[in-house]
């Protein structure tokens, strides 16, 4: 286990915690892209290149900044702001930790976790393109519809019909 | 160099975050980034799989990781959608208060 590891871990540990557990939503988002640079910065360590900037564009630009906008449209006054965490948060932590302890378990007792890993492969743009062009070039087909129809979905699921703005 | 053992562990901690989060949190906007913290960690699985795997040139976990993100932008944008819509049927985005189905 070496440094740089254990420094993205904690990043991306303390990012993603901070996320789910401030009070103020936005201050939620920002802690957020934080833990998801952080794991950007491990995929750049595993070698996948491309994941990890995909992961910077999508997630850090585009999925945070569509959440920003969100909470700044549902803005509820500060005075009637209900509690952050719901009634039955004991539950809720105690089946998330109770999740951690099984997944923690198996994965500490599988022999198959502790093999060194192969020489780094090349992952260069170029192969993923040629990949996604002969051998998944009908789930990238795929990909495109579902995109398209979750774009048209989403903004006729968000217009607002009353005024007649379309 | 780390094992995988170590990705595993990562993964198994930021999917509970994300579970912890969506199951506690009374935002819905932050119960859907709970979610999307999850899928994130499965993504991070798919990653130290391919690296630690036997046939990293195959890129298939690299590939399964982009199509992952895809599908989660689009989740992401739809679930965002559908919170604006509550939001504006019921001025709220508290799920303790979001009690019925029918408007």
């Amino acid at each position: 286990m070496n440094v740089v590891f254990l420094i993205l871990a904690a990043i991306s540990v303390i990012g993603t915690a901070a996320a789910m557990s401030l009070r103020n939503a936005v201050h939620c988002v920002l802690a957020l892209t934080v833990g998801l640079t952080g794991i950007a910065a491990l995929y750049l360590q595993l070698g996948a290149q491309f994941v990890g900037f995909t992961q910077i564009m999508v997630y850090v630009g585009a999925v945070a900044i569509l959440a920003v906008f969100a909470i700044m449209m549902t803005h509820q006054p500060e005075s009637s702001k209900p509690p952050t965490f719901s009634s039955f948060w004991v539950w809720g932590s105690i089946v998330a930790a109770s999740v951690f302890s099984i997944l923690a378990w198996a994965v500490h007792s599988s022999s198959a976790s502790r093999q060194p890993p192969y020489p780094l492969p090349d992952a260069t743009v170029q192969q993923i393109g040629d990949a996604l062009m002969h051998r998944f070039v009908l789930p990238l087909e795929i990909m495109g519809l579902l995109l398209t129809a979750a774009l048209i979905g989403a903004v006729v699921i968000a217009m607002d019909r009353k005024e007649g703005i379309k | 160099m780390n094992s995988l053992q170590n990705y595993l562990l990562l993964s198994s901690l930021l999917f509970s975050i994300g579970l912890a989060g969506a199951l506690i949190r009374r935002n819905a906007i932050l119960v859907l980034i709970g979610i999307e913290l999850m899928l994130n960690a499965a993504n991070l699985n798919l990653i130290a799989f391919w690296r630690f795997g036997p046939n990293p040139a195959a890129l298939t976990g690299v590939l399964f990781a982009i199509f992952s993100i895809s599908i989660a932008a689009a989740e992401a944008a739809v679930g965002l959608g559908i919170i604006l819509a509550a939001y504006r049927h019921s001025r709220t985005t508290d799920l303790d208060q979001m009690n019925s189905l029918k408007g």
